[in-house]
């Protein structure tokens, strides 16, 4: 059918000239080079902004390397990890990142998946509440992040508003940015906002891929939609759930945008007074383009790097434990 | 009831009115901070201030526009249209790049293939943010930084983007219709543009929707390569917008909203797309 489609669309053109036979080298070079010429563009463009700077990344680390205070830059061997080790900023940072990890990564993918096995049911208009919850997926997070620090703000926040109305903090308002745990809580608030509905869809997505026997089978025991959803749904789309997880994993541990915008004043990039819910997104920021210091900001980079790895690697495990396990 | 219930797939069970009553929630939970935004962006400084704060949209819209559309060293103006320009070159770009590798890899011959389409997906794993120290080195040596060449130059094409025509590609035309066009004696670039064109627009417009979204919304490497510059991205002059010792709220937030109208507007529009690239997308 396709082949009948083809003639049909140049029954015309043999009339006036017969097709043209590419000379020999040109059918050559079309048929043998011109596929590479084709996927190179990625290959090329990848190698310059993808893979160069990661492997230079090892470079810099290895050096002092100072944007404007260039006398003493060379190489310096391990130093800048050994100050690594030992650099209380960077330790704090890092237990900023997994706080505030947990935070955002734990209720983001079960309530993502609440909702996806509502959304996986028979419902009336289901392409609207699909589109609807894609809303905060799109919201540039910038610009997110900023309604939520206002949202969060102690004097006339309405976060503290509507505490207030539950009874809570009416002699002292919370100031949200002063403490660890409640400036961890509203960064993560932001997160989870942006991604629930996201992952809901990567979710549903899977569900509606397992076969309805499989339910059918299941149901001649009695299965209540609870022990439904936990006992065959989730094991059934592990994969994508694996997915999420270490989706999420890379995407938290190098959490910026959230706690720079939170700032009162983001241009510092101080994630506090106390550095208290500083990320070490942040802190490779402030060291690489505050202070200059681009070699230690890279010995952070491949720190972080390394930390993602084994974290991911855990997660991974660890899902794939939790679905096919029982 | 309950047993008429149980013996369906959750696909065939509807929704009660718990289900409505939940996903209503979830929509307010998700709108709210949006509609917030446009609320103080449309306030006085009273009404901000006030407790409880504003509610409902005031009558200032057009005053706190003024203020950000004038503030000093924001460049309001000049960062939405450079916005505009990074976000619609790069999309424009990994269209093109993305749907001709991709089409090279699911239906040409070629020695190699599968090697290279295996390590296209490889670079999807790799964390590029990481990079970014030495990637502000390279773009020194380059003379790109403060330049939005320095935004452009790495979206120009993805790894998912590759991947993704590709699996469109391999299911969307017959193996047959490439053969035939190359019979009649067409070069493959030829083929690209007159057969497999016309029949991916829709993958076209999934990969496009998710790309402008990802390019105009990108804030950690614009921020680092523009930050300081006259030609910030939107995102960077909101970050400058809420920057200093004095932050307006409205005037932020206002500025936030009109960075916000135009990804609304294409979710309004392409909604339907999005939806089903993103969930495409979990498939693969």
């Amino acid at each position: 059918m396709a082949l009948t489609d083809v003639r049909v669309a140049h029954t015309e053109e043999p009339k006036h000239a017969p097709p043209k036979r590419p000379k020999f080298w040109l059918h050559r070079f079309d048929t043998k080079t011109f596929p590479y010429l084709m996927v190179a563009p990625f290959f090329v463009l990848f190698a310059i902004f993808g893979l160069f700077p990661l492997l230079f990344n090892a470079v810099v680390s290895l050096r002092h390397w100072h944007l404007i205070d260039k006398e003493k830059n060379g190489w310096v061997g391990l130093d800048n990890f050994t100050k690594l080790a030992s650099d209380t900023d960077f330790w704090d940072a890092l237990v900023n990142t997994f706080g505030i990890f947990i935070l955002s990564t734990v209720p983001q993918l079960l309530i993502a998946l609440m909702i996806a096995n509502v959304l996986n049911r028979k419902l009336r208009g289901a392409t609207f509440w699909r589109i609807g919850i894609l809303l905060p997926y799109v919201t540039p997070v910038a610009a997110s992040s900023l309604v939520f620090a206002v949202f969060f703000s102690r004097d006339n926040g309405l976060a503290n508003w509507f505490l207030s109305l539950v009874g809570f903090g009416q002699e002292q308002p919370l100031d949200w940015r002063a403490g660890t745990w409640s400036s961890w809580i509203a960064i993560a608030v932001m997160v989870n906002w942006k991604w629930i509905g996201y992952n809901a869809l990567l979710y549903l997505s899977a569900m509606q891929a397992i076969p309805k026997d499989v339910y059918e089978a299941a149901a001649v025991d009695g299965a209540s939609p609870w022990r439904q959803l936990w006992k065959i749904t989730v094991p059934m789309i592990q994969p994508v759930v694996l997915f999420t997880v270490i989706l999420s994993t890379i995407g938290g541990l190098q959490l910026f945008t959230e706690p720079m915008l939170f700032d009162e004043n983001p241009a510092q990039a101080n994630g506090g007074y106390d550095h208290q819910w500083r990320t070490i997104a942040q802190l490779i920021y402030r060291v690489g383009w505050s202070d200059l210091n681009l070699g230690y900001a890279a010995a952070m980079s491949w720190a972080l790097f390394l930390i993602i790895l084994i974290v991911a690697g855990i997660n991974a495990l660890a899902t794939r434990r939790l679905g096919g396990g029982k | 009831m309950s047993s008429r219930l149980l013996s369906r797939a959750p696909q065939d069970t509807p929704g009660t009115w718990k289900s409505y009553l939940g996903l209503t929630a979830i929509l307010l939970v998700s709108a709210f901070p949006v509609y917030w935004m446009f609320v103080i962006a449309t306030s006085s400084d009273e009404a901000v201030m006030s407790s409880p704060p504003a509610l409902i949209p005031g009558d200032q819209l057009m005053v706190n526009l003024r203020e950000v559309f004038t503030m000093q060293d924001v460049y309001f103006t000049a960062s939405l249209i450079n916005s505009l320009i990074v976000a619609l070159a790069v999309t424009a770009s990994t269209l093109f790049f993305c749907s001709l590798a991709g089409f090279a890899f699911a239906k040409l011959r070629f020695k190699g293939n599968n090697v290279l389409m295996f390590i296209v997906i490889l670079t999807l794993t790799v964390p590029n943010q990481l990079g970014v120290v030495a990637l502000f080195i390279v773009m020194n040596e380059l003379g790109w930084n403060g330049t939005l060449l320095a935004v452009i130059a790495p979206g120009l094409v993805t790894a998912f983007g590759v991947f993704y025509m590709r699996q469109f590609i391999g299911h969307a035309i017959p193996d047959e219709l490439v053969e035939a066009a190359r019979i009649d004696g067409a070069l493959t670039l030829r083929i690209y543009w007159t057969v497999v064109v016309p029949a991916i627009r829709p993958a076209l417009a999934v990969l496009g929707l998710l790309t402008f979204v990802a390019t105009w919304n990108d804030f950690q490497w614009p921020l680092i390569t523009l930050n300081g510059t006259d030609y910030p991205t939107s995102m960077v002059a909101l970050s400058d917008l809420a920057s200093g010792n004095y932050v307006v709220y409205r005037r932020v937030l206002a500025g936030a909203f009109v960075a916000t109208v135009p990804l609304v507007i294409l979710l309004l529009a392409g909604g339907r797309q999005l939806v089903r690239g993103i969930m495409e997308g979990a498939l693969k």
